[in-house]
């Protein structure tokens, strides 16, 4: 996030897309909730679900899955044809603004009406006009733009529609993106990514790579190659050029799109290793499984969604031989030929500080008392609660010429309907730790798809009945739930559940830029599970 | 800082339209509260508050701040009349500390033994009001304990901003409903729990709580929740065996105290029995234990082997958003320099 959580009281009014806040970010919602039914604040609402906040929205915007980029560009040709962007920012602040003008000149109203399947042009001018007249508007988004073959245009439209309105570096404003994972951000931050070191410095750069080695101990040469991305290794490993993986943490098998190819490949793996706190879809298919810390039994630190830095505690003993991650990992860097001597995860972290600019000012020893986000540079550093206030990194802010391109997977008549996935609220991610957890099994159980009410009629479903969904990659059976919260011809699924894995259904097309996949949307078809037995056709 | 009062012969400072409660609070002076929650919004229903504001009787948690004004908080009229509303709240309801899950962490408790309340007439009437304690898989409601102090009502309203509880009935058939009459379970509540996080009473729980250890044998840490990226701060209670109990919002965190239902109870996974406890080493297709250095040698040894066989690049991890800052940098830092390759990345697009 650009600007922070205790800022949402002083927005007056909020874009949320692409974001099921109340269910995905509950108390982020809340807060939002409160500032929107309790003290008038305005909002709109932009997704292809009639999501909770789609009930208190001054303007819902229920568009066809995949046309965000579409939406946002058709705020920002009314904000500039009918002259409300905030011309002092953009003259002072923002490059490239002629030729993004140009390239609006097409998003009419009606335009954009058309390709997001609005029935009402006009709601998107009343969207403008509302983000013009009750400034600072904060801007909230989730997977539901990024996970997109277009996922870094769409990040680029949001920067776009906030730079036009203003609505950079100030209080109340912001393009925040809402990180899905309590430690997403931190693990970004740590270069857990294949073309970064720590604090997003790259590997290609010989400066960084000889800070690094200078750091880490001159007997080991750094590659300058980027490595591969999660998606990219799992092809890599089909082609035989990956031979092994080293899983901390993670259940592909449920969480990665295609869940077959994902199965295909860490099958055909040389050797596998799956570090973890319990018996997981992905760990079953490993070499060697170690058991880990969960989060209750180990210290260290994470970052939330607006780049605070907090302490965790060890709560609870760890049972059986478990071990901290850290530990393990060092324990066979060690037997590999490394020399490291960590004592605890603070010693970890001063390391961390020496290697990363904007984690340089942070110590255990303020986190104890003080409210830290990074960028932090020094020890007397506040740390820094608003980005891009007085300039952008770059200078300044480039506008981005962003055209519309559609999903890579159109329905056709074998493949009819729009599947796209999410999470709900009681679960999380692949279950592991959601669906171990008693009262929240207990609250939901299984499977289920949303589907509109004219689809289930045409397809003779009732509620609750077993139906099966398949798409190129793969079929399920699941449960359907007739709700109106979805659009006709579009349903909705959970990935929370192995029995029915919304990813066996899922593609692996990606976004170009970030290899970001495509899991928000694909084509499949639904059909009535006695029928599939050849019962009836 | 505008306005000037006397608090009990001591001068205070105070911005204008702040409660006399409020302003004593910030300046280290407790007047006893229960309905009042300084995360919520004044309601003036409990009366414990009352002070005398230039002689006369006010609540304070509603009275706001007046220049000059003589406040006095405790006198021995003000403490009869403290402890006549408390003997009335006891008789109203049915408060046993003995099978109390607030018994020791109780604002009711604590006023009445402070101010040596006895226990109620026997021949009192009273109105048996609603007890809801399995409708829902998170909270237990028993009315027959509720004050009606309204703090759900607003914790509600206010912070989930669900509006889910409500007053229905009035004088003594006043009681605590949720949507329309429904029972919990069926009412449109979601388990937040700061309901029952805000209750000064034990007319709200947690179906997890009772029984698994007295309020002053459980240690109280705070860390951060696992789920999504918001990182709210958690207060973790663990009994005397060690078992976790409950989870509370820490109001230092992003959170500010509240929590969602995952946060609330998704800790029991970590005490399951479904955790893996020793190295597993699959062998002719099945696990068996293994020791920790068995494990760790036979990965270095493969990891090194294909290292050398096939190339740095022919070897990946996956890091975790799961894990810690200090965790995923040891994991990049040991793919980068032991193995020597950037094949490292985790679900940050997932």
């Amino acid at each position: 996030m650009t600007n922070s959580i205790r800022e949402i009281p002083l927005s007056e009014s909020f874009l949320i897309i692409g974001s099921n806040t109340t269910e995905n970010h509950p108390v982020i919602g809340s807060m939002i909730k409160n500032e929107v039914i309790n003290k008038g604040k305005k909002l709109v609402v932009v997704d292809p679900r009639k999501i909770e906040l789609a009930r208190y929205a001054d303007i819902f915007l229920q568009i066809k899955a995949g046309t965000n980029i579409a939406i946002l560009n058709g705020f920002a040709h009314v904000l500039i044809k009918e002259d409300l962007y905030d011309k002092e920012f953009v003259q002072n602040r923002c490059e490239g603004f002629e030729e993004m003008a140009k390239a609006l000149e097409k998003y009419t109203p009606e335009f954009v009406a058309n390709i997001c399947g609005i029935d009402d042009p006009f709601k998107i001018v009343e969207a403008a006009r509302l983000f013009a007249a009750s400034k600072p508007m904060a801007l909230y988004y989730c997977m539901g733009i990024t996970q997109f073959k277009s996922g870094t245009n769409g990040v680029k439209s949001c920067a776009n529609l906030q730079m036009l309105l203003g609505n950079i570096g100030i209080l109340g404003g912001g393009v925040n993106p809402l990180r899905g994972q309590n430690n997403v951000q931190g693990a970004c931050d740590m270069g857990a990514l294949p073309n970064v070191y720590t604090g997003y410095q790259s590997v290609s750069i010989d400066d960084n790579r000889e800070k690094f080695i200078k750091m880490w101990g001159s007997e080991f040469e750094l590659s300058k190659n980027p490595g591969l991305t999660v998606v990219e290794s799992l092809n890599g490993v089909l082609t035989g050029d990956v031979k092994a993986i080293y899983i901390m943490g993670e259940n592909p098998v449920i969480s990665d799109p295609d869940q077959s190819h994902v199965i295909e490949a860490l099958k055909q793996l040389d050797f596998l290793v799956v570090q973890d706190i319990v018996m997981t879809e992905t760990a079953a298919l490993a070499d060697v499984v170690l058991p880990a810390c969960a989060f209750l039994e180990k210290e260290g630190t994470v970052t939330n969604t607006e780049r605070r830095v907090q302490l965790m505690k060890k709560i609870v003993t760890p049972p059986g031989e478990v071990k901290e991650d850290w530990r393990i990992i060092m324990e066979i860097a060690n037997i590999m030929g490394a020399n490291w001597d960590y004592k605890s995860a603070e010693d970890i972290f001063e390391e961390i500080r020496q290697l990363t600019p904007s984690y340089g000012g942070i110590t255990y020893k303020r986190l104890e008392k003080e409210l830290i986000q990074w960028p932090c540079p020094r020890e007397n550093h506040p740390g820094t609660q608003i980005l891009h206030k007085d300039r952008f990194s770059r200078g300044l802010g480039l506008f981005s010429v962003v055209e519309f391109t559609p999903p890579a997977e159109d329905i056709d008549p074998q493949y009819p309907m729009v599947l796209t996935t999410g999470r709900i609220l009681q679960h999380f991610h692949t279950g592991t730790m959601t669906r171990n957890s008693k009262i929240l099994d207990e609250i939901c159980h299984e499977a289920f798809i949303e589907i509109h009410p004219n689809d289930a009629s045409n397809y003779n479903i009732s509620n609750g009945e077993e139906i099966s969904i398949s798409t190129r990659r793969g079929s399920v059976r699941v449960k359907a739930k007739i709700t109106d919260r979805v659009k006709p011809g579009i349903i909705f699924m959970p990935f929370h559940f192995a029995e029915a894995a919304a990813n066996k259904l899922t593609h692996d097309a990606m976004d170009p830029y970030c290899s970001i996949p495509e899991l928000k949307i694909c084509a499949c078809k639904i059909e009535k599970v006695n029928a599939i037995g050849g019962l009836s056709e | 800082m505008n306005i000037e009062f006397i608090i009990d012969g001591k001068l205070i400072r105070a911005h204008k339209g702040q409660s006399i409660l409020k302003a004593a609070l910030l300046n280290g002076i407790d007047i006893p509260h229960l309905c009042y929650h300084e995360k919520l919004s004044a309601t003036g229903a409990c009366r414990l508050c009352i002070v005398k504001v230039n002689g006369m009787y006010k609540a304070s948690c509603t009275e706001p701040v007046a220049e000059g004004i003589d406040v006095v908080t405790y006198d021995e009229e003000l403490s009869m009349m403290r402890k006549e509303l408390l003997e009335m709240l006891l008789a109203e309801g049915d408060h046993n500390c003995l099978y109390c899950h607030s018994n020791g962490n109780c604002e009711l408790q604590n006023y009445c033994y402070q101010y040596n309340v006895e226990p109620p007439a026997k021949d009192l009437p009273k109105n048996i009001r609603e007890v809801d304690l399995t409708s829902s898989q998170g909270i237990k409601r028993d009315e027959n304990k509720c004050i009606l102090c309204g703090r759900c009502v607003k914790a509600c309203a206010e912070i989930q901003v669900n509006f889910v509880w409500d007053f229905a009935g009035r004088g003594s058939h006043a009681h605590l409903t949720s949507d329309m009459y429904e029972k919990i379970g069926d009412s449109s509540c979601i388990q937040c729990g700061t309901c029952v996080q805000l209750c000064p009473t034990g007319a709200l729980s947690f179906q997890t709580v009772l029984g698994r250890g007295m309020n002053w044998e459980l240690k109280k840490e705070s860390s951060i929740c696992i789920y999504c990226g918001v990182g709210c701060k958690i207060d973790f209670y663990t009994n005397k065996e060690g078992k976790l109990v409950k989870a509370m919002g820490n109001d230092e965190g992003p959170n500010k105290g509240h929590l969602c239902v995952k946060g609330r109870f998704g800790f029991d996974f970590v005490q399951s029995n479904k955790r893996l406890t020793t190295p597993l080493i699959k062998k002719n297709g099945k696990f068996e234990k293994a020791t920790w250095d068995e494990a760790l040698d036979l990965v270095a040894s493969k990891f090194g082997e294909i290292k050398e066989k096939s190339s740095p690049d022919a070897l990946m991890a996956f890091a975790s958003a799961k894990c810690t800052n200090e965790e995923n940098y040891l994991m990049q830092k040991f793919m980068r320099s032991v193995i020597g390759t950037n094949n490292i990345d985790h679900c940050a697009r997932l």
